[in-house]
């Protein structure tokens, strides 16, 4: 008699448990959303040294219980801030530390605002009932604030040093994209600049 | 006598399936891959609030996480409904925070230890009192890098 040859496996139903398995998966994936605000905090400094900051310098905003803002003794709503602290920021009515006056601001030049970009500060302060949301969002209009002037520095920079139609959003992706092309060393040069112009002085009372 | 037989009728043959595994594995691998498995069960509730000014975290291995919110439903029992701090699997207390960074930094290579970030995952409806002391914690701790974790979207969401 003839060898019998084995018969072979019933495969129809590996596309079921690949399903089960699939499926299980797609359920339990959650996409991590790593990103976020970042921020530095300061280190604990035991002088005592008061540093006197002129008042016309700093921009204030407090943030109370009920998530209301009050910006420079003003009651405001969280979608016009961006544009005063821009405005606050940008105004260039007077000199840096060292004398020199602020050449690409295009502000009011009101005496009785900031001196310059390097000397105004934005000072938070909120309640221990204030909400975390509001919190966030305050935040993040203020980063807002300053990446908006960053991003038109950018864009005035950029073409004398041959990075044009670049914001600095944009900018400090290409710094970090491995696979960017261009020349790494010069961006660094021109995002080191903007920041230098436009220094993030968040200061948060405790 | 015909030494072909004719083919029966003019039935339209069966869609060949044997490659429908293949597919289906081939999605299967890439949600095996993408698939991050949670390190921390949470015990609290924990949705971020939306900004859009925000930046990537990279190096995910130097993240701190700390997660605050209210306790989940079934955790009230327990803990109540104040928000609290969960540090890698157990709710804890805010002077608690230093020990886990501390225990943190010692997992961690030594060169490595100025590039740790924490990532703070606050849920939208917790105070600011406590985000406040973690934070004043944080700098006792001289954790100074800190992350606001948030979602991608509008601030006027929250």
């Amino acid at each position: 008699m003839a060898k019998r040859a084995a018969p072979e496996v019933n495969a129809g139903s590996m596309a079921d448990i690949a399903f089960l398995l699939l499926i299980f998966f797609l359920v339990t994936t959650t996409m991590e959303k790593d990103s976020g605000i970042n921020r530095k905090l300061p280190p604990i400094e035991e002088s005592d040294e008061d540093v006197i900051i002129k008042q016309k310098n700093i921009f204030t905003v407090l943030l109370n219980g009920k998530d209301q803002l009050l910006v420079e003794d003003e009651i405001m709503e969280l979608k016009d801030i961006r544009a005063a602290a821009i405005e606050f920021l940008d105004n260039g009515g007077g000199t840096d530390n060292d004398g020199n006056s602020c050449d690409y601001c295009q502000g009011k030049r009101n005496p009785s605002s900031s001196d310059h970009p390097d000397k105004a500060i934005i000072s938070l302060k909120n309640d221990r009932e204030t909400s975390y949301a509001a919190y966030i969002s305050v935040q993040n209009e203020l980063v807002g604030a300053y990446n908006e002037l960053r991003n038109r520095r950018a864009l005035q920079l950029g073409p004398q040093r041959g990075f044009a139609d670049m914001s600095y959003i944009e900018m400090t992706k290409n710094a970090k994209d491995v696979n960017w092309p261009g020349n790494k060393e010069k961006l660094k040069e021109v995002i080191d600049q903007i920041k230098k112009e436009y220094p993030q002085k968040l200061s948060e009372v405790q | 006598m015909s030494k072909f037989k004719k083919k029966k009728g003019g039935e339209i043959p069966a869609v060949n399936t044997a490659s429908l595994p293949d597919i289906v594995f081939m999605l299967l691998f890439f949600f095996m891959v993408a698939t991050v498995m949670r390190e921390n069960t949470l015990m609290i509730e924990n949705q971020l609030p939306s900004a859009d000014q925000i930046e990537k975290l990279e190096k995910k291995n130097l993240v701190m996480y700390i997660y605050v919110g209210k306790p989940s439903s079934n955790y009230r029992a327990k803990y109540g409904t104040e928000a609290r701090i969960q540090l890698g699997d157990k709710l804890a207390e805010v002077g608690d925070v230093q020990a886990f960074i501390a225990s943190e930094r010692a997992t961690k290579r030594e060169e490595e230890i100025p590039y740790l970030t924490t990532s703070l995952r606050v849920d939208k409806e917790a105070n600011m009192g406590i985000v406040g002391d973690i934070k004043q914690e944080l700098r006792k701790a001289n954790a100074l890098k800190l992350n606001y974790t948030t979602t991608q979207g509008d601030v006027s969401n929250n």
